[in-house]
């Protein structure tokens, strides 16, 4: 790890003096991803400004039945908030199925928006990699890339957003709010997150010199017909391959309102508001989901080992939208698939 | 260098540190408390996990200047000031709950930090919830038996 400077903020408009005043620093509040990735070279920053003292740790109610979660919130203490247990079961059933207690003890809500790939020539410092290393090629597209993208990739990177967070809160169409020197604005969840294009080096539409102060849930929380389906190399503490979050509303049998979304897939959580649009207003049925699931899927692209993400994801789907359906939700506890 | 105080296992310690320094190097190197282990290093076997403020944490990614003012517990800190053990450390013997040994001490502080929790009622919680505690020898069920007993004392 390289020599860094440290220092503390205990208020936001000093934290986002001190980023400005300081191109080459990070803010760290939890550093589950930072600090490893500074072990491994991966990150250098001059400086570290510390923000986990800021008061951005409350979750707050919003008229009308949403919340604000203050971007310092643990993971841990968010899953299992009364009222996101509540109201936003699906958020807490994802954030459950990713990493470990204590990385869930540790780790914030801004920081996991704002964690980096796991590809893991993303973390080789001695291959090339577009995301670490922009121009130097990508070592995945013709290396190992069983754990990589097949949805919305590009020649430059392959590789996946790793939160399972994330894509719950792309289902509950989240708002971000972000302060920084030219103020402060809101970003609609879908607009977060970058596909990687020709700049896989930029992961979020988030600027150098911004802070994530807190995310908002709006009201409809899907808290009846939900589900958080991952599936992983091994039961507990392992990325997905493919994950499906789901929230449905359903009237007498017929879908009004469907939303799911992919995480393991692609460089953001994957929404295809086309294949959501074919749900709605028809009988909740295993022959519509699949109609669905082959309109998300008609776009994919493997590459040499992870082809068969392809036809995982497609049962995934099918079988993620029949447990919302069946108001069934995938155990995070209980590993056999619901 | 940076000044932080930190209460480590009751004892309030004035320390001087490199702001690169991890809480668990800090232990291990400083403190000379080399009971919590060093596997990974990267935050995915659990040998490191302490308690900070009561809560498991895993002390390789924890940066020690960022805990200033913090209370950690450790494994040096689990049995009382006359020895007895802590119900966890006496129901890992009980349960022949390690072989090599090397990941017991962070599986006794997760297992603390999960009872203090209080989330994990049956045993697929218990698993589900100690996931982030890698046991090589593949001493899982013991474990799960040996914190099954302790919950119940506790």
């Amino acid at each position: 790890m390289i020599s860094f400077e440290y220092s503390r903020s205990d208020n936001v408009a000093d934290a986002v003096r001190q980023i400005a005043a300081s191109p080459a620093a990070r803010f760290v509040a939890g550093g589950t991803n930072l600090v490893d990735l500074m072990k491994m070279d991966v990150e250098r920053p001059a400086k570290l400004i510390d923000i986990s003292r800021l008061p951005l740790d409350k979750v707050e109610e919003t008229p009308g039945g949403g919340l604000r979660i203050g971007a310092l919130v643990r993971n841990s203490d968010l899953a299992y908030h009364p009222l996101v247990e509540q109201r936003f079961p699906v958020l807490s059933s994802a954030i459950l199925a990713g990493a470990s207690q204590q990385l869930r003890n540790m780790a914030t809500t801004g920081g996991n928006l704002l964690q980096r790939t796991r590809c893991a020539y993303f973390y080789d410092i001695a291959t090339p990699c577009n995301k670490r290393e922009p121009g130097s090629g990508c070592s995945a597209i013709g290396g190992l890339n069983r754990m990589n993208a097949i949805l919305g990739t590009s020649d430059a990177c392959i590789a996946v957003h790793p939160s399972d967070m994330c894509v719950a809160l792309a289902v509950l169409e989240a708002k971000v709010h972000v302060t920084g020197p030219r103020g402060e604005r809101i970003i609609a969840f879908a607009d977060f997150h970058r596909l990687p294009a020709d700049t896989p080096q930029r992961d979020a539409n988030l600027d150098a010199d911004e802070l994530v102060t807190s995310i908002e849930l709006p009201p409809r929380g899907f808290a009846t017909n939900y589900t958080y389906l991952k599936i992983r190399d091994r039961l507990s503490y392992a990325f997905a391959l493919v994950s499906v979050a789901v929230g449905l509303e359903l009237e007498g049998g017929v879908i009004k309102e469907a939303r799911f979304a992919l995480g393991g897939v692609a460089h953001k959580p994957w929404r295809n508001t086309r294949a959501e649009a074919a749900l709605r207003d028809r009988a909740a049925s295993e022959a519509g989901f699949a109609e669905a699931a082959d309109l998300v899927l008609g776009e994919a692209k493997g590459f040499e080992h992870n082809m068969f993400k392809i036809e995982l994801a497609r049962r995934a789907i099918v079988r993620a939208l029949s447990q919302a359906a069946r108001g069934m939700p995938q155990s995070q506890s209980n590993k056999k698939i619901a | 260098m940076v000044s932080v105080q930190l209460t480590v296992n009751g004892q309030v310690r004035q320390l001087e540190i490199d702001p690169r320094q991890s809480l668990l190097d800090l232990l291990r190197e400083t403190l000379d408390l080399t009971g919590t282990k060093k596997g990974c290093d990267q935050g995915q076997c659990g040998a490191c996990t302490v308690l900070v403020d009561g809560r498991r944490v895993v002390s390789c990614l924890t940066l020690a200047v960022m805990k200033d003012g913090a209370s950690i517990t450790t494994i040096e800190g689990m049995a009382k000031e006359d020895g007895t053990l802590h119900p966890l450390q006496q129901a890992f013997i009980d349960h022949d709950a390690f072989q090599c040994g090397y990941c017991t001490p962070g599986q006794i502080c997760s297992a603390a930090g999960l009872i203090a929790e209080g989330k994990a009622k049956t045993a697929a919680e218990i698993r589900e919830l100690m996931s982030g505690n890698i046991c090589r020898c593949g001493a899982y069920s013991n474990i799960v038996a040996a914190i099954q007993q302790a919950m119940g004392q506790s």
